[in-house]
């Protein structure tokens, strides 16, 4: 019995409900629009798991999105709700991108210069929401969702300046310059037969690590959560909350910023103008969800939703349309925001049974 | 006071029969009987934590009992949300008002009972019929101020006319006089006579004795959730209350050796300081606090207590004056500056400022010291020494359930929770320990080891601030009693001889010697 | 001078034409945040509702009931935040992002799976729109014609802000909302079902901004793609918090945005200034005005609160 009970306390066990829920409502839409469930989940396995070149670009798609969700991740642990991490993975992003291209240096500073720049930009990015916060008593979530936008708007406008535009039209910058790239050595590449292997995996694992680290076993992970779980009594304890909840944001940012830093020098070496948002920051907020907030359950979650990005990328193949995987994904977020209810639900069957 | 004469079966107007609820696994109401009659002011007297508050919850309403029966004015009838009481003639005043502040006082009273023209809400005749109640029960408000601006005696106001707008006939007080002055706490003994003159029944939920003997004129009590007996308040004095009430004889003095005061650890000057609002609330106070002492503040709740409390601990900050601890200048300094001049604290709110509910008890146990060797070095944390700190600390303070070093501190139980703000603050060793409410909403034998270890601190010659509402503990406690009010301390008793009539009379305004 | 009068109309013109959507999303969510439910799904509740316009358009070929049907489609959406945030307790950030998710993803996936993959509907016949009102009242290119050439459902939408602004401040559903956000416990005294007065403001915001939605698709332009909502639903929360929570002020605010984009349509020709940059004047004005007013603007104080039901 006991067994039985830590299964329904834990987590996990939610979250694969979810999941499970997520794919057969998929499934419902999917027989609705006349198209076989089996096919298209068919495809979408066989496009990740088919060759390990497929494996490859699963990672690929997955290390940008273990950013944004140990980035949101990170923010739920310390109280705050980093739902900017949209915002910051642009700003990372272009800032990565603009340094790429108008930057002549050697690989060796060009990298770290590239990827230290795009977390800062992220990180102040997501500061000022924080001053906002702290010294004007603006709740984050307003501030960042109009931070999302600005960097949005702001990301269309660089790309579409003269010096780093593609020249003869196009909607995307030039290519960043090869020094800056964050791609395994051309050898490797061949090897795996992928063309944009890179290292953002190593680095967004390495990340994950590192932050579970500071959240369990550090004094500044003790603060900033103290502060996040009770910021009041943390003042009273002599915590200074405003630095802790900077300090949190300014984490969370860079982090996301990160992860723009590891699309552009990674995977595309470009910045397009887009239509809408991309969404790295969104799905960050699933990744965060997925991996219960812990920063090694984001690494899982990471390549789980990269997997469905990727796969799904391929679903047109059988004429099926790849939004299936963001409904799927809808669902999963919302059947975690609700889990609560299945926890009572399961939580009550268990102990009828056991009064019986 | 409102007391009726002679009482018969027919004017029975509630009674609650063999009432449970349960909430999961706990009892909190265990076969629990009431009667009450027309005209009569009929007390509930219990502990924090009886079981009066859900009692009265299921009389008007809000929860639905688990069994048992209520019948109103002889039929039995079953509420399925408080709308179906209110109907029927019942209306419960709750000890946390239940107003909208940005609302006026009108809408505030006619909320959910609006009277329409068509469409439209009717203020107009909302308004005259909220006049011509408050002048017929003699209580004043102004119809058209905002809540939020209006004095806690007014808002109780307010909810009593909420109440008697829609109709009521039995009113249901809980722990009305909890944040009044007492000059208000008159005023509520009028209202309570003029509602019970024009026949309304009024039922008192309390644990102050006082307020009893005073206007009740039948007394039910109820322990850990249980059903003791109803008796008719002529016929008993306190003492017996009380023991009814905790279930065996109380002794509210404490032992205490005899003690000279030593040196003088805390010297405040001429504090001036503003409250939220920005309204002067602490006007040039004075006060000191020598070693072996305990120094009862005295006062009622809003005299700037909280404020002067929060100044000392360095969350607000003083607009002038003079702090210091040992000599040493602590006058706005931030919590961590004034922790480490020697000032440690029990404060008011346990679940706000003294714990992280969401930490385990053993994070809670070094929330100052987590920095600091053994707990850490070079930033990473030593959870060995964390545990062991904790296990040490559980054993001397009996935080129970033992071995829940690692359970989340909001899963233990009130008074638990106090010990484990006791065991950190005692043992940070500190030369000043101020306690805020220490007790508030613990049961008696909580209170017991909470004022064990105040004084265990006064004889170890430490210096010891005792702020409280409730002027027994501060009498049973104190070495020296201050009074508190208006911003200033407006009298200084020693604790020995103190007379609660004249302490009262301080505590309204009045002089010492006048 | 002559130009300028041309431009000022068409300016006017444009402002008339983006700001309805904007207002008719602002007003469900004032609803649905002042009686407690913050709602950040608005914006996948008008990709459902633009998308529903366009096919119902296309289909029933009756613009009326296309847009009505558009708004049902927002109202279910309405439904799923209310379940999620009132009867399960969710994070209401969390589940508004999970419509934000599944709005878009179903709108396109419909989109696909009827109009032969592809993410685009196919353009209405104009008759299928919703109607002009001074459609050939005034002198083709005079001013009057340039200001009012605006389909008839705008002004309704004005009506619309006024019948909301009554239903707030004058009726007894609207005090209640108002109270229900600001202190559940205390309507649950008097015998007010917080549960059902938050169901029904949910609901009715998802029907709203669906509305909204369907505006784009029904009357500005005749189609439905991936890209007609982009942050509109957004602005509608900034103009909510700009117009701090009533009627009135998203009316204010809406308007002021709506101009913003006027100006971006009609710069956009010129080529002047770049449409990027007037895109975020919105939602720095709107931070601004945060910055500037704070402390007196007044936030529904159970905002986001969860809620539960005595038992």
């Amino acid at each position: 019995m006991n067994k039985k009970k830590s299964i329904l306390d834990s987590n996990v066990f939610y979250t694969m409900i979810a999941i499970v829920v997520g794919f057969i409502i998929g499934a419902v839409f999917l027989m609705i629009a006349g198209i076989s469930p089996a096919v298209a989940y068919g495809k979408l396995i066989s496009s990740v798991f088919g060759k390990p070149k497929y494996l490859i670009w699963t990672l690929i798609y997955a290390s940008p999105l273990i950013f944004t969700g140990l980035s949101v991740a990170f923010s739920f642990r310390t109280g705050v709700f980093n739902i900017g991490a949209e915002g910051q993975f642009v700003v990372g992003a272009l800032t990565a991108c603009s340094l790429g291209i108008l930057l002549d240096l050697p690989a060796w500073i060009h990298v770290p210069l590239c990827v230290i720049a795009a977390a800062l930009a992220g990180g102040i990015w997501s500061l000022i929401v924080g001053i906002l916060k702290v010294k004007r008593g603006i709740h984050e979530v307003l501030s960042f969702i109009m931070f999302n936008w600005i960097a949005f708007y702001l990301s269309n406008y660089v790309v579409n300046l003269e010096v780093i535009h593609k020249e003869g039209g196009g909607e995307a910058t030039k290519d960043v310059l090869a020094s800056s790239r964050l791609l395994f050595p051309e050898s490797l590449r061949t090897l795996l037969d992928c063309s944009a292997a890179n290292w953002g995996i190593v680095l967004a694992v390495a990340a994950a690590v590192l932050i579970w680290v500071i959240i369990e076993k550090t004094t500044l992970g003790y603060k900033l959560k103290a502060v996040g779980f009770n910021s009041s009594g943390a003042l009273y304890a002599g915590i200074n909350a405003d630095a802790s909840v900077l300090t949190a944001l300014g984490i969370s940012g860079a982090l996301a910023g990160l992860g723009g830093a590891v699309q552009i020098l990674g995977m595309s070496g470009r910045l397009s103008q887009f239509a809408g948002q991309e969404g790295f920051g969104f799905e960050g907020i699933t990744v965060a969800l997925i991996g219960s907030s812990s920063p090694i359950g984001c690494i899982f979650a990471g390549l789980f939703y990269g997997a469905m990005k990727y796969g799904g990328s391929k679903l047109s193949i059988v004429k099926a349309p790849s939004e299936v995987v963001d409904i799927i994904m809808g669902c999963v977020i919302l059947f975690i925001a609700i889990s609560q209810i299945f926890r009572v639900l399961f939580g009550s069957i268990l102990k009828k049974k056991e009064g019986n | 006071m409102g007391k009726v004469s002679h009482m018969d079966e027919s004017q029975v107007v509630v009674c609650m029969k063999d009432i449970v609820k349960k909430f999961g696994d706990f009892t909190a109401n265990d076969h629990i009987n009431l009667t009450v009659h027309k005209g009569e002011v009929h007390a509930i007297l219990g502990e924090n934590g009886a079981g009066k508050s859900t009692m009265m919850n299921v009389l008007c309403g809000l929860y639905k009992p688990t069994s048992g029966q209520i019948l109103i004015n002889g039929k039995e009838v079953q509420f399925s949300s408080p709308k179906d009481a209110i109907d029927i003639g019942i209306g419960m005043v709750h000890q946390h008002f239940m107003l909208i502040p940005p609302f006026s006082v009108a809408d505030n009273i006619i909320l959910g009972v609006e009277p329409v023209k068509g469409l439209v809400v009717d203020h107009k005749t909302a308004r005259e019929k909220v006049l011509e109640l408050s002048e017929r029960y003699g209580m004043k408000v102004d119809p058209d101020a905002k809540v939020e601006d209006i004095s806690v005696g007014m808002q109780q106001r307010v909810e009593i006319l909420k109440v008697l707008y829609r109709g009521a006939d039995t009113l249901i007080l809980d722990e009305p006089t909890a944040s009044l002055t007492p000059q208000e706490i008159e005023g509520l003994m009028e209202i309570i006579e003029n509602l019970t003159a024009d026949g309304k029944s009024v039922i008192l939920i309390t644990h102050k004795l006082k307020e009893i003997t005073a206007c009740a004129d039948c007394c039910t009590i109820i322990r850990q959730g249980k059903y003791i007996r109803t008796v008719k308040v002529d016929e008993v004095n306190e003492n017996e209350l009380a023991a009814m009430m905790v279930g065996r004889d109380v002794n509210f003095k404490v032992e205490k050796k005899e003690m000279t005061p030593g040196e003088i650890v805390l010297e405040v000057k001429g504090i001036h300081a503003k409250d939220y609002r920005d309204v002067e609330i602490l006007r040039g106070l004075n006060l000191s606090v020598r070693r072996g002492e305990i120094v009862g503040l005295a006062g009622v709740d809003g005299n700037g207590q909280t404020e002067l409390v929060e100044v000392l601990t360095g969350l607000r900050r003083a607009e002038s004056g003079e702090v210091k601890v040992l000599g040493k200048d602590v006058f706005n300094k931030t919590p961590r500056e004034t922790f480490e001049s020697g000032i440690s604290s029990i404060p008011a709110d346990r679940q706000k400022h003294g714990l992280i509910l969401d930490f385990s008890n053993e994070d809670n146990l070094i929330l100052q010291h987590f920095e600091e060797e053994p707990y850490s070095s070079k930033g990473i944390l030593n959870r060995k020494a964390i545990r062991e700190h904790a296990t040490e600390l559980a054993d001397k303070f009996d935080i129970r359930p033992r071995g829940s070093e690692g359970a989340l501190a909001g899963t233990l139980s009130g008074g638990n929770q106090q010990k484990v703000i006791i065991a950190r603050e005692v043992t940070n060793d500190k030369d000043l320990l101020i306690a805020v409410n220490p007790t508030r909403g613990l049961d008696v034998g909580a209170i017991e080891f909470v004022h064990k270890y105040l004084v265990e601190q006064r004889n170890k010659n430490r210096a010891v601030l005792l702020v409280s509402f409730e002027l027994d503990e501060i009498m049973s406690l104190s070495d020296r009693i201050e009074v508190i009010f208006d911003g200033q301390i407006t009298g200084s008793v020693p604790g020995k001889d103190a007379d609660e009539k004249e302490l009262g009379f301080m505590m309204a305004g009045g002089k010492k010697d006048e | 001078m002559d130009v300028i009068i041309k431009n000022l109309g068409l300016l006017i013109n444009a402002t008339l034409i983006a700001t309805p959507p904007l207002l008719l999303a602002a007003l469900g969510s004032c609803f649905s945040e002042r009686s407690g439910v913050v709602n950040i799904g608005i914006e996948g509740m008008m990709t459902i509702g633009a998308f529903t316009g366009a096919v119902m358009g296309l289909t029933t070929g009756n613009g009326w009931l296309a847009f009505f049907c558009a708004g049902l489609a927002g109202a279910l959406f309405g439904l799923i935040h209310a379940i999620a945030c009132v009867s399960f307790h969710a994070d209401q950030t969390i589940a508004g992002t999970a419509i934000n998710f599944l709005g878009p993803g179903l709108a396109v996936f419909l989109c696909k799976a009827m109009f032969n993959n592809s993410s685009d509907t196919p353009a209405m016949d104009p008759s299928c729109k919703l109607p002009k009102l001074f459609e050939g009242v005034f002198p083709a290119g005079s001013f009057w014609s340039n200001v009012l050439n605006v389909y008839s459902v705008a002004y309704l939408v004005f009506v619309l802000a006024f019948v909301c602004w009554f239903v707030f401040y004058k009726t007894r559903f609207g005090s209640h909302l108002r109270a229900v956000g600001e202190h559940p416990e205390a309507c649950e005294s008097l015998g007010i079902d917080v549960y059902r007065v938050r169901y029904i403001c949910v609901i009715l915001s998802g029907f709203l901004a669906g509305l909204g939605g369907a505006f784009v698709t029904l009357a500005t332009i005749n189609q439905f793609r991936p890209s007609v909502i982009v942050g509109q639903g957004f602005i509608a929360i900034a103009a909510v918090i700009f117009g701090k929570f009533s009627p009135e002020g998203a009316v204010k605010a809406c308007l002021l945005f709506g101009l913003c984009s006027g100006i971006k349509t009609l710069a956009g020709q010129s080529n002047t200034i770049s449409p990027n940059l007037i895109s975020m004047i919105p939602y720095i004005v709107t931070i601004l005005a945060l910055v500037l007013f704070v402390g007196k603007a007044h936030t529904p104080a159970a905002n986001g609160k969860i809620f539960v039901k005595s038992k």
